[in-house]
């Protein structure tokens, strides 16, 4: 029997409703429609987009700050949808945790490390405070902080021990599950390679399962078994990441892959060019949603939404693949 | 005659805790249509040299240098209003976040034909046909529906091919543009780039380029200075300096990126950039570089063969060995 998924998520629908004035009618904007995903402990999943593809509206449903419009979640096995939920999700919400993209403005510059460390603590936990300092000061060691830290506060250190800081609060509830928002974007290269490798050693300690929401994709490639790709709120090519990356089926995929600058100085490479920009979601393309930028789109593509099916090694919703 | 000469040019602040260098001895020395890129961590003083060749800085800023001239004129010696006439025209800017350096009171118009008015003289409205061929130049589609658009009614990628459009109205001789990619997806990052490369050869303006970002340095420039610290550490063409980095700091950088590793863990640089007030002795980079010896812990080095380094990593055999010395 294969193990326990930590999340399973099927078809995760959330529309907002936008009012446009007094006596206009309220549109219903889609920022994520019909994501589908298993996640096992160890592995991470990564989520790839550019800006408005819905990446940050699946971290808020997968941490519980908001309820799906349409579509089933388990986290650890208990349907979200479930009966009892108040008590459910207060003991769900600790084994979900989640890492924000910019250690300059998740991190309470009021608070001394250690009473940021310890607030998740008091709340969910009756531990006293000196076991509670225990906690906090072996997980400060775990992520790479010294002791005489405990004292400071968050604008004494350099955005890598930011970053460092918000991992140990993501920590101290040993959570199974963590939601990474772009950890690294804000970071220096040089620093960005230690909070990787930290985040790598965490996961293969503690057995952590990551959902990592990134747009650098060779971040990506590094870190990810999973790959997510999504545009407009919708998945577009979701499978292993070698497989995605190595041979990306969807249009959208082969264009991101190669607008994504490589280190190396062969520039014989050729690129797709996606011409224009994101089109609005109050207004999505009809049909496919990527028709108007795609460089393969036929007239049915205007016509006929796509879904995501089987291709050799991934799942790809593009009429021309399937 | 070199487009732009700056020979040891050192910026320091006045601070609470006494004086910052923030640029140490930075020269750099270009041609009209060379493509340079600077590339740093934050705090290596890219965007302070290039800030002080603008004269951007604040009075707190202290600017020497032993050579600072831009198309034969000595930009040390100038008065301000004889830098006016230069800066927004000849030479201009690109800057990080298209959405903060756009003014939000005026529209995409009147914002371009100010640039215009105010170096060729005029009125503003004279210059609406220019606008248009501008807008139009720099890849916004239907650019007459465009004119009287405010800057939050732009997208990101918009906003910035506004700021280009602007910084090109002069057609300058050198634009520098700073991390003019880094707030932007990368199908965008990949449409301004190729924008500013296609607008650099039409026009044959020299082009410096400040990035963080190795991957779009190899993809872009010709030639890369490497800052760390305030520093200059190495000064090379691309292609050398990505088949064969001198400097160990250079080395780390490269072996620092995802897609150098071998396995799983990183190579990661140790430590950081040193701050204001902990700056070791000797080799700024000594803490953290791997092949650090006494002498490094010692004493500053020297430049030779455009490496600021004691032990400068051995040429790669079969590499192209007539390093181009500028330093």
């Amino acid at each position: 029997m294969s193990p326990q998924a930590l999340i399973e998520a099927r078809g995760l629908h959330k529309y907002y409703t936008i009012k446009t004035g007094m006596f206009e009618p309220n549109q219903s904007l889609q920022a994520l429609s019909g994501a589908s995903f298993d996640l096992y402990a160890g592995q991470t999943l990564a989520v790839v987009g550019e800006s408005g593809c819905g990446k940050s509206t699946l971290a808020r449903l997968l941490t519980m700050i908001e309820q799906p419009t349409a579509g089933q979640l388990s986290l650890d096995g208990i349907d979200l949808g479930s009966a009892n939920q108040k008590e459910v999700a207060k003991k769900l919400r600790q084994t979900i945790q989640m890492v924000f993209q910019d250690p300059f403005g998740s991190l309470n510059p009021r608070q001394k490390v250690g009473d940021i460390l310890q607030e998740p603590l008091i709340i969910n936990t009756d531990l006293n405070a000196s076991q509670r300092r225990d906690r906090v000061l072996e997980l400060m060691r775990r992520v790479g902080l010294l002791d005489e830290h405990i004292h400071r506060y968050p604008h004494m250190f350099s955005g890598g021990q930011r970053q460092r800081i918000a991992i140990a609060r993501a920590l101290i509830l040993k959570p199974k599950i963590v939601v990474l928002d772009e950890p690294v974007s804000a970071l220096d290269v040089s620093i960005q390679a230690q909070v990787l490798n930290l985040l790598i050693e965490l996961q293969q300690d503690l057995g952590l399962a990551y959902v990592f929401i990134s747009h650098d994709l060779s971040v990506v490639r590094h870190i990810a078994d999973q790959v997510l790709v999504m545009y407009l709120g919708k998945p577009v090519e979701q499978g292993m990441s070698e497989a995605v990356f190595s041979n990306p089926q969807h249009p959208y995929t082969q264009a991101l892959l190669s607008a994504t600058p490589q280190a190396n100085t062969d520039r014989k490479r050729k690129r797709i060019r996606l011409t224009g920009e994101l089109p609005s979601p109050l207004n999505p393309p009809t049909g496919c949603s990527f028709h108007p930028r795609c460089q393969n789109a036929v007239a049915q593509c205007k016509t006929t939404a796509p879904v995501m099916a089987q291709y050799e090694d991934v799942s790809v919703a593009c009429l021309l693949v399937n | 005659m070199a487009l732009l000469e700056i020979t040891n040019l050192t910026v320091e602040f006045a601070t609470a805790h006494g004086s910052l260098r923030a640029v140490d001895r930075v020269s750099l020395s270009l041609d009209a249509g060379d493509i340079v890129a600077i590339v740093g961590e934050s705090g290596s003083g890219k965007s302070v040299a290039m800030l002080a060749l603008m004269g951007l800085l604040p009075w707190t800023a202290t600017i020497t240098a032993d050579r600072m001239s831009f198309d034969g004129k000595d930009l040390l010696t100038m008065n301000p209003k004889q830098r006016r006439a230069i800066i927004g025209k000849d030479i201009s800017m690109i800057f990080q976040e298209p959405m903060t350096s756009l003014n939000p009171c005026f529209n995409v118009e009147y914002q371009i034909s100010e640039v215009l008015a105010q170096h060729f003289g005029g009125k503003r409205r004279s210059y609406k046909p220019r606008v248009i061929e501008l807008l139009k130049k720099v890849g916004i589609p239907a650019p007459e529906t465009r004119l009287k658009a405010y800057p939050h009614q732009l997208s990101g990628g918009m906003s910035q091919r506004v700021m280009i459009a602007m910084m090109i109205a002069c057609e300058p001789k050198l634009l520098i543009a700073d991390e003019p990619t880094t707030a932007l997806d990368v199908t965008i990052q990949a449409q301004i780039l190729e924008l500013l490369v296609e607008l650099q050869k039409a026009n044959g303006m020299a082009l410096v380029l400040i990035t963080h970002d190795m991957a779009v340095v190899a993809e872009t420039a010709d030639r890369v200075v490497v800052q760390y610290a305030g520093q200059q550490v190495e000064q090379r063409s691309v292609i050398e300096l990505f088949n064969n980095p001198r400097h160990p700091y250079t080395e780390a950088l490269l072996s620092a990126l995802p897609e150098y590793a071998k396995e799983k863990t990183l190579n990661a640089i140790p430590g950081v950039v040193p701050g204001q007030l902990d700056r070791p002795v000797g080799c700024l980079f000594n803490p953290r570089c791997e092949y650090a010896q006494d002498l490094c812990r010692q004493q500053p080095p020297q430049k030779s063969e455009g490496v600021l380094c004691h032990y400068p990593l051995p040429l790669k055999a079969g590499s192209n060995s007539h390093t181009e010395v500028i330093l």
